[in-house]
């Protein structure tokens, strides 16, 4: 563990790509090889399952510290994090032990089996064996929570250092369903058979927002234009007789819609389609607004009814893989010329539609086009070079994601609360308010958007300018006025002001703005109407 | 029988002696714990504070100020009340404030630690009826290692920089921090470069007798190649900004007790955090407490009322006071630091 745990403080230590990477490399040189292909599991999201309940977990620790439990639970939220207060409140070890990483992940997946006191004793067993970011780690793995700041993509590129191995074919090798279990690196990284895994999908790529003016991207005429459609990005996978569905999550979804099988009578086998899941509406042959999709997020068996409300449907972006083959590399036109001709043998009712092509003439027209996508459902427009290859992760160049303005509301601050973790210290996390008549009704929290400067000056103010104190939440003084941006609204009976944002994030600090100036419960009803 | 002091919105009064402790709105009288922005405030009529502060708070505070000493450990009588100071191993020169006024004792402990540091005069408990406490890090998950051991980690840290060729920058208060790494760094790993502001306290020190290794004041002409494996002292807030600009490639850390918590750690975006603060840890807040043998206890800055809830738990009369004071904060100025120096 002691290896892992100073990989995990080289990696936290540093936000820059070049340290990282160097990092992971020497890791994957020099650990033992069961604790690399953990670790390969680890960095991809492929978790051991949480083993012991939080709530129990707090009790153990809090009793081991000798504290009572409301002190731990008033210190958990300024510290923001359940394996770090641990960590924290707990004397130090007065033990060592020398067991590896997949030796402790052994020692924590039995623990799953043991009664309650036993776990508990080796809980506080490991817990007075380890120290500092060991320690940490441990927690974060009982809890099924580890989360290591190395995106797929730098994990990649170290094993391509480390191997000798191009990191496209990397990535792809690291795709799909496997355990640390069941492989070996050599069966993994080293030399995988390509038909081991039917269900394998690809790398996803993934665009970035174009911030500035499209006219940088040069002709037009290079270029292909579709709607961005705001869903769960998918792959259907059709190999041997089977279909999968993935989501960009690299979570396998095939169950959670089932309506996706009837496309085994018109894709063929050997078939990758990239797309869009949308909750669909047959009928009109458009998206039913993501709330509906929304029902069906985290359902792991539909019931009939849901499935009648809210039927699902993938809107095809790209072919990755055509009669067997990998067609990546393929221009983008060549792509989408196979993807149309599949297309044009399904049926208007299948679970299966073509995003469309947008035709336009130049910038200023497709600009329009884009204005006009939040009324069609969509969430702007992605733009591709018509000679581009189907890349792996998120670059630059070659696609770009271009969305409508978010949807704003001015309104005034009337609550704040300290941020956790990463923002300790500061208040970040704030509530804001409509006017209702004369009254002010909270309708959204936003804690993001703001620069650190911004947050230290609303920090000194809210401390000087507090009327009340909840627990941790503080009632202000109604006096700010900000700017707030959100992707969506959809009505709820749940809050008091009726609506839900999708993604409120505060865009500017209005200075110039009295509070008497700032929007209305009625403007957002009609936002609701408008959009909802 | 009647409180010895009050809290009001000027600053702890004692109404015995009309003296104020701390204040942080003008008064006539001010006994001053330390020369900490946040407790030596200025725009008093005159000042007491221990000898060993008045060089800092004269630097701080301007010619015009009027400034008395007073020795440790000395008594002296102020109206109704006799005042003595005693040492509080905040930063060199600062103190708890002893009051007594007929045979009641409080005492006003304006920041503090325990644990020895290597500069400051170590921390003496005073027994009292009533105790004034900090909370800065009053959570159970603030514990400090021993002085000595992140001292280590400091020169060993500043050793790796230097053997890759980087300059090595630290960021900490101007006045306390800054000086206790100063002091307690092996200078003859490299050459030591200084904010201004750390400089000038740097200065106040020496000429009072502390003693400092050599440095070097950063100016706008310094060049960093023509110093070679140096460390670099800065405040924090000049870490996040341009000043930073002349140290590229630098390696970078921040001592501050705030670095226990990973969150602050990744949010101050340096690379390494040294867990060193000149605030008392749990323990040492605790056994503080205790050992005044107070049964009340008045808890302000920090994590008060969970402090206070603490104490009362364990059979204190405790309660959270409201003041201005602002402990170790890495999100407001630098209460080090007065003036702006380059
Ligand atoms: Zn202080
Ligand atoms: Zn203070």
């Amino acid at each position: 563990m002691k290896r892992f745990a100073q990989l995990y403080e080289a990696l936290d230590a540093t936000t820059r790509v070049l340290p990282k990477v160097a990092a992971l490399k020497a890791y994957f040189e020099d650990a033992p090889e069961r604790d690399r292909l953990w670790t390969v599991a680890l960095l991809s999201g492929r978790r051991p399952k949480r083993t012991v309940n939080a709530t129990f977990l707090r009790e153990w620790a809090a009793r081991a510290a000798g504290i009572p439990l409301w002190l731990f639970e008033e210190s958990y939220p300024i510290v923001g994090d359940l394996a770090e207060t641990i960590q924290l409140v707990l004397p130090d070890p007065s033990r060592t032990a020398d067991l590896t990483l997949s030796g402790w992940i052994d020692r924590i997946r039995a623990l799953a089996a043991l009664p309650e006191a036993e776990r508990r004793a080796d809980v506080l067993d490991a817990w007075d064996t380890l120290g500092g970011t060991e320690r940490f780690l441990f927690n974060k793995l009982i809890t099924g929570q580890l989360r290591v700041g190395v995106s797929q993509k730098l994990m990649s590129r170290a094993l391509a250092q480390a191997t000798g191995i191009e990191e496209a074919e990397i990535a792809h090798r690291l795709m799909g369903r496997w355990a640390p279990d069941d492989v070996t690196w050599d069966a993994l990284i080293l030399t995988p058979d390509p038909s081991a895994d039917l269900s394998r999908p690809y790398p996803f790529y993934l665009a970035y927002q174009l911030d500035d003016p499209p006219e940088g991207l040069g002709d037009p005429a290079a270029w292909r234009a579709e709607h961005k459609w705001d869903g769960i990005r998918g792959q259907l996978v059709r190999r041997g007789g089977e279909h999968h569905l993935w989501s960009r999550g690299e979570e396998l979804i095939t169950d959670r819609f089932p309506e996706m099988a009837a496309t085994r009578d018109f894709v063929p086998d050997g078939t990758v389609i990239d797309g869009e899941v949308l909750a669909w509406d047959h009928e009109a042959g458009a998206p039913l607004p993501f709330a509906r999709l929304q029902t069906r997020i985290g359902r792991k068996t539909v019931p009939k009814k849901l499935l009648q409300e809210a039927p699902a449907v993938l809107r095809a972006y790209d072919v990755l893989e055509w009669q067997g083959r990998d067609v990546r590399a393929r221009p983008f036109d060549e792509r989408r010329a196979i993807l149309e001709g599949l297309m044009e043998g399904v049926p208007k009712d299948a679970p299966l539609d073509l995003s469309r092509l947008l035709a336009f003439e130049g910038w200023d027209d497709l600009a329009a086009i884009r204005a006009g996508s939040r009324a069609l459902g969509a969430e702007g427009v992605m733009l591709k070079r018509g000679d581009s290859p189907y890349r792996d992760g998120r670059r630059k160049g070659d696609w770009w994601k271009w969305k409508v303005d978010p949807l704003t509301v001015d309104a005034v601050m009337i609550y704040a609360q300290q941020g956790h973790g990463r923002r300790a210290g500061l208040f970040t996390d704030f509530t804001f308010a409509v006017w209702n008549g004369d009254e002010l009704t909270p309708f959204a929290k936003a804690y993001s958007g703001l620069t650190d400067e911004e947050f230290r000056r609303i920090t000194a103010w809210v401390r000087r300018n507090t009327l009340e104190r909840y627990g941790p939440v503080r009632a202000v003084r109604p006096h700010h006025v900000f700017e707030i941006g959100f992707e969506g609204i959809q009505a709820s009976p749940r809050h008091k002001s009726g609506v839900a944002l999708r993604f409120p994030r505060m865009l500017r600090w209005r200075h110039d703005k009295p509070i008497a100036e700032a929007n209305t419960l009625g403007d957002l009803k009609e936002m609701l109407a408008a959009y909802g | 029988m009647a409180d010895v002091l009050r809290f009001t919105e000027r600053g702890i009064h004692c109404p015995a002696g009309d003296f104020f402790i701390d204040p942080w709105r003008p008064v006539d009288r001010a006994l001053v714990t330390h020369g900490h922005a946040d407790h030596a405030h200025d725009g008093m009529g005159r000042y007491l504070a221990t000898e060993a502060a008045l060089p800092v708070m004269r630097h701080r505070l301007g010619p015009e100020a009027v400034l008395e000493g007073i020795a440790y450990g000395e008594r002296r009588r102020i109206g109704g009340a006799t005042v003595s100071f005693h040492p509080a191993g905040h930063v060199p020169g600062s103190a708890q404030i002893r009051v007594e006024v007929g045979g009641e004792v409080w005492v006003a402990s304006g920041d503090y630690k325990t644990a020895p540091d290597g500069l400051s005069e170590p921390f003496e408990p005073v027994r009292c009826h009533a105790f004034i406490t900090e909370s800065t890090f009053g959570l159970p998950v603030f514990k400090w290692r021993p002085f000595e051991e992140e001292n280590a980690a400091i020169d060993a840290w500043w050793r790796a920089a230097a053997a890759d060729g980087r300059p090595a920058v630290v960021g900490a208060y101007a006045l306390g921090k800054a000086q206790r790494i100063l002091a307690s760094v092996d200078a003859s790993i490299g050459p030591i470069l200084t904010h201004g502001a750390v400089e000038n306290t740097n200065a106040v020190m020496r000429a009072q007798g502390i003693r400092l290794p050599d440095t070097i004041r950063v100016t706008p002409e310094t060049r960093i190649k023509d110093h070679p494996g140096a460390l670099v002292v800065a405040t924090p807030s000049a870490m996040g900004g341009p000043w930073m600009r002349r140290f590229p490639q630098a390696a970078t850390a921040f001592a501050s007790g705030w670095m226990a918590m990973r969150g602050v750690r990744r949010r101050r975006a340096a690379d390494k955090g040294f867990v060193m603060s000149d605030h008392a840890d749990w323990p040492g807040l605790n056994e503080a407490v205790a050992a005044t043998g107070a049964t009340r206890v008045f808890v302000t800055h920090g994590y008060t009322s969970i402090f206070a809830r603490w104490l009362r738990e364990q059979g204190y009369d405790a309660r959270p006071v409201e003041t201005e004071y602002e402990g170790e904060t890495l999100d407001s100025p630098d209460p080090g630091t007065a003036e702006d120096a380059a």
